[in-house]
């Protein structure tokens, strides 16, 4: 149990839950990545596009700032300083991957944070179901890929 | 002032990801992996997030109104349908191959690989695709 990194865990989601209550404060939307970028470059919709894209830039400045402090709250193992992740996969896993979490987040109207985080925080049953299915999904796909394919690596 | 508080939200909501560990795939890998050495940590991010939330909203719905939109944008459908749960399986799957789900993917941006960016396009495509497939009535 590494309890730094729960610790950090824990003020990251609570920062999270913060921007979400936020959102929702001020401009009466549900903080959704899916929701919030994906209506953006699929309709650009009038007058609702500024906040979008807003968002967009403070998601990607976040990890940057926190590297401008100092860099030593990075979570990746075998590269302390470095905040942003390697990717699981090549390009070619990462289309698919990609493909999958586009479709997916698309039909099923949210994703983690739409419906895992505001959805559930709203007690809306359709969040709770979608939330129990991703990540059902997820924790069998990494099943396979780990232990039935990769023979437990 | 809209666009300055769309601002102010993704940066908390950035910083939370990439303090919490949520843009390193390799921890939510770990986290997903529950049958190897399983890292609770995403559980932590999870729990913090969805607390405060329901804290948080509790109080923001006492007020009439959000301080610069008119209304509460709130989702008001309670059905379950196929286009509900088939898209959530379908990006579960996809989260599970990559550990990336939207935010995390777009926040790495500042650190784009070439993985990266195709998983960003790829996404990008599959909304427009999502779009395309019509709710059965």
């Amino acid at each position: 149990m590494d309890w730094i990194a729960s610790l950090q865990g824990l003020v990251g989601g609570v920062m999270i839950g913060l921007s979400a209550v936020w959102l929702m404060a001020t401009l009466g939307r549900i903080a959704g990545i899916s929701g919030i970028v994906g209506s953006l470059v699929t309709t650009l919709p009038k007058g609702d596009s500024a906040w979008r894209v807003a968002f967009m830039m403070g998601l990607v400045s976040g990890p940057l700032l926190l590297m401008l402090l100092g860099g030593g709250l990075g979570n990746v193992a075998d590269a302390p300083g470095v905040v942003v992740g390697q990717p699981a996969g090549g390009v070619g896993l990462m289309l698919i991957a990609g493909l999958l979490v586009g479709v997916g987040t698309g039909l099923g109207s949210g994703c983690t944070s739409g419906h895992g985080v505001c959805g559930l925080a709203r007690l809306s049953p359709r969040s709770l179901v979608a939330t129990v299915t991703f990540l059902a999904c997820a924790i069998v796909t990494v099943y396979i890929v780990r232990h039935v394919i990769g023979g437990g690596a | 002032m809209k666009t300055l508080m769309g601002y102010i939200s993704g940066l908390l909501f950035g910083l939370g990801l990439a303090l919490a560990g949520m843009t390193d795939p390799a921890r939510v890998l770990g986290f997903l992996d529950i049958f190897g050495a399983w890292d609770p940590t995403l559980m932590f991010v999870l729990g913090g997030a969805v607390v405060t939330t329901f804290i948080g909203y509790r109080f923001v719905f006492r007020q009439e109104q959000p301080l610069i939109g008119e209304t509460f944008q709130l989702p008001t459908r309670q059905d379950f349908d196929a286009r509900l749960i088939g898209g959530s399986a379908l990006f579960g799957i996809g989260w599970g191959l990559s550990g990336y789900c939207p935010g995390p993917a777009i926040a790495s941006i500042a650190g784009l690989t070439a993985p990266l960016f195709a998983m960003l396009v790829a996404m990008v495509t599959g909304w427009f695709l999502a779009r395309a497939i019509p709710a059965r009535s």
